[in-house]
């Protein structure tokens, strides 16, 4: 443990070593991450040595119109993991919720990160951007917008942290006042990372930035942007009440005899079947549970317009609208119609019947 | 639009949309029919029209022998399929939630694994049912344009349905909405197609009965 820079010119492995982290515990990290982003063992070493070697990268962390959710959930985990010490290594260096500079200091603070790591720097977004009136959200008198695109600028990649920076998110929600916008809306030229989840599970965070310190580039992507290692299966394809749904065996209410047995939710508005996440693989809090775990639905957090399927306690094959008003209008009326053109009909009917003439067998011969 | 837009679209307004075209053209065409009426039967009453007619909505699905005989196989496959989509649409639980969604009224389900087992049962009916009718001479000279369009916006629904619980060959968003969208077709064409039997069977039946009844003869 000698010769150890400070500062800048860090390497991850001399934080994890201040840390006190051993070897032992580090390698142990590093095949956890192999296994987890589904990489073979052979690239255990490797991703070792990246991690080893990388330079502290420089983070810019944008949080627009959110509601500080995300940056709780990565910094609030209970004990100390590596994955927050990886989380804690990176050169946060401007991120206006945890950074004690504020107004014009902060702001330089940015404008500097940015000029230094020109290119190079790991672009973190949180919140939706409005782009109804600059005016709705503003940082140090500049619009999200602004802030947004100057930053993107020279942004090696760019994560967008939760389902707000990912897809709209609830601003973007209907009838969307601010006319929020996801970041993969307005930034068109960067790789971008869609992180979402409300708020998204913090190893996941952790894991694309292991990759990306590891490789240098970022990791597979599904089609709406999402990474597949940990986007890429449904929570009702993991899901340990999964056998309950196959048989048909669901929770009525929240506190009946199937939900004390732990049956399927379904029925009470689960969305696990058309979510995408690794909620119910990794788990929250230190692995404790997720949200089905303890009874109550997926409410499909990591998924596009989650706040626009009709509400959370409406089971999937339920329409979203109030469809007995429909039907109930939709009868009256065609009711009334129905008489309307019957009545036309008889009209016709009676009056073809009144003009009728009969024929001769003269008139045939004429 | 994302995958999940288009489930809220089907869920929501796309329903809605396919919801008012059914209703609204079922009633329109069963009071245009009600209300076009017979002439009046002079004759005297031998028997009950009623009787006869209710009698016979129901007598008329049980096939007569020589009937049955004649085309066996018919009859059975029909049968087969009608019985399969009654208990696929009807007892199987995301179904019956939709239902006490729309109506507040609520029934058992079946099991899970059963209705699986019926879907494809009925798929099965509903190609030999195809396949016959394109296997025979005098079928096929009748088959028209609007009978395939039926048997396709039938079976959508079902092979949809089928791969919508599976969770195989696209992601489960898009699965469901495709499912739910082919009920909407099938919903929409309802009443301007044959289709339209399902509802206007028990006014023929009726009115077959009826006649009967009047004459005071067996229908």
């Amino acid at each position: 443990m000698t010769d150890i820079p400070e500062g800048k010119d860090e390497t991850l492995g001399d934080v994890l070593r201040q840390r006190g982290i051993s070897r032992r515990s580090f390698l142990k990290f590093c095949a956890t991450t192999a296994s987890m982003m589904a990489l073979p063992p052979s690239m255990i070493p490797t991703i070792a040595h990246a991690l080893e070697r990388a330079k502290k990268p420089s983070v810019i962390w944008l949080s627009f119109q959110e509601c500080t959710g995300c940056t709780e959930s990565l910094t609030r985990a209970h004990s100390v993991t590596i994955e927050n010490l990886i989380f804690d290594s990176i050169s946060l260096d401007y991120h206006h919720t945890l950074q004690a500079a504020s107004g014009h200091a902060a702001e330089e603070a940015r404008m500097a990160a940015m000029e230094e790591n020109y290119g190079k720097y790991l672009l973190v977004v949180d919140g939706s951007i409005p782009l109804g009136n600059p005016g709705y959200s503003t940082i140090a008198g500049i619009s999200n917008y602004d802030m947004l695109m100057e930053t993107a600028k020279g942004a090696a990649a760019i994560i967008s942290v939760g389902t707000c920076a990912a897809y709209g998110g609830i601003p973007h929600a209907k009838p969307n006042p601010t006319g929020a916008v996801s970041v993969g809306e307005i930034i068109k030229d960067k790789p971008i990372i869609n992180v979402p989840g409300c708020p998204p599970i913090p190893v996941v965070i952790t894991g694309v930035l292991t990759h990306f310190l590891t490789f240098g580039t970022i990791p597979e992507l599904d089609h709406i942007g999402r990474p597949k290692v940990f986007y890429g299966q449904s929570i009702h394809d993991r899901c340990y009440r999964r056998t309950f749904y196959d048989k048909g065996q669901f929770a009525e209410t929240f506190d009946d005899e199937g939900a004390r047995k732990g049956w399927c939710l379904y029925k009470l508005g689960c969305k696990g079947p058309t979510t995408y996440n690794a909620c119910a693989t990794t788990k929250w809090n230190n692995g404790t549970s997720f949200p089905i775990e303890s009874g109550h639905p997926c409410l499909g957090c990591s998924e596009p317009e989650f706040w626009d399927g009709g509400g959370f306690y409406k089971a999937l094959s339920m329409p979203t609208e109030d469809i007995s008003k429909t039907v109930i209008y939709t009868a009256a009326g065609a009711v009334a119609a129905g008489v309307a053109i019957g009545a036309i009909q008889k009209g016709r009917k009676n009056s073809a019947v009144a003009s009728h003439s009969k024929t001769t067998i003269d008139d045939l011969e004429k | 639009m994302n995958e999940i837009d288009f489930l809220n679209w089907v869920r929501g307004p796309g329903f809605q949309i396919a919801v008012i075209i059914f209703v609204a053209g079922i009633i329109i065409r069963l009071v245009e029919i009600l209300m076009l009426g017979r002439k009046p039967n002079l004759a005297e009453a031998k028997g009950s029209a009623m009787r006869s007619g209710l009698r016979t909505i129901f007598s008329r699905s049980i096939p007569e022998k020589s009937t049955f005989k004649r085309s066996t196989f018919v009859i059975v496959t029909g049968f087969i399929f009608h019985i399969g989509l009654l208990i696929t649409i009807f007892f199987f639980t995301p179904h019956i939630l939709l239902f006490k969604d729309v109506s507040g009224l609520s029934w058992p389900a079946l099991p899970t694994p059963i209705v699986d087992a019926v879907t494809v049962v009925t798929i099965i009916a509903l190609f030999l049912v195809l396949a016959h009718r394109m296997s025979n001479t005098v079928l096929r000279f009748l088959t028209n344009y609007e009978d395939i369009l039926v048997w396709l916006v039938t079976i959508l629904p079902l092979i949809t349905g089928y791969f919508a619980f599976h969770r195989v060959g696209a992601t489960a968003p898009t699965l469901l909405a495709l499912h739910i969208l082919s009920v909407e077709l099938l919903l929409v064409l309802f009443p301007f197609t044959k289709l339209m039997h399902a509802f206007t069977i028990v006014l023929a039946r009726w009115y077959n009965g009826a006649i009967s009844g009047y004459r005071g003869v067996q229908s």
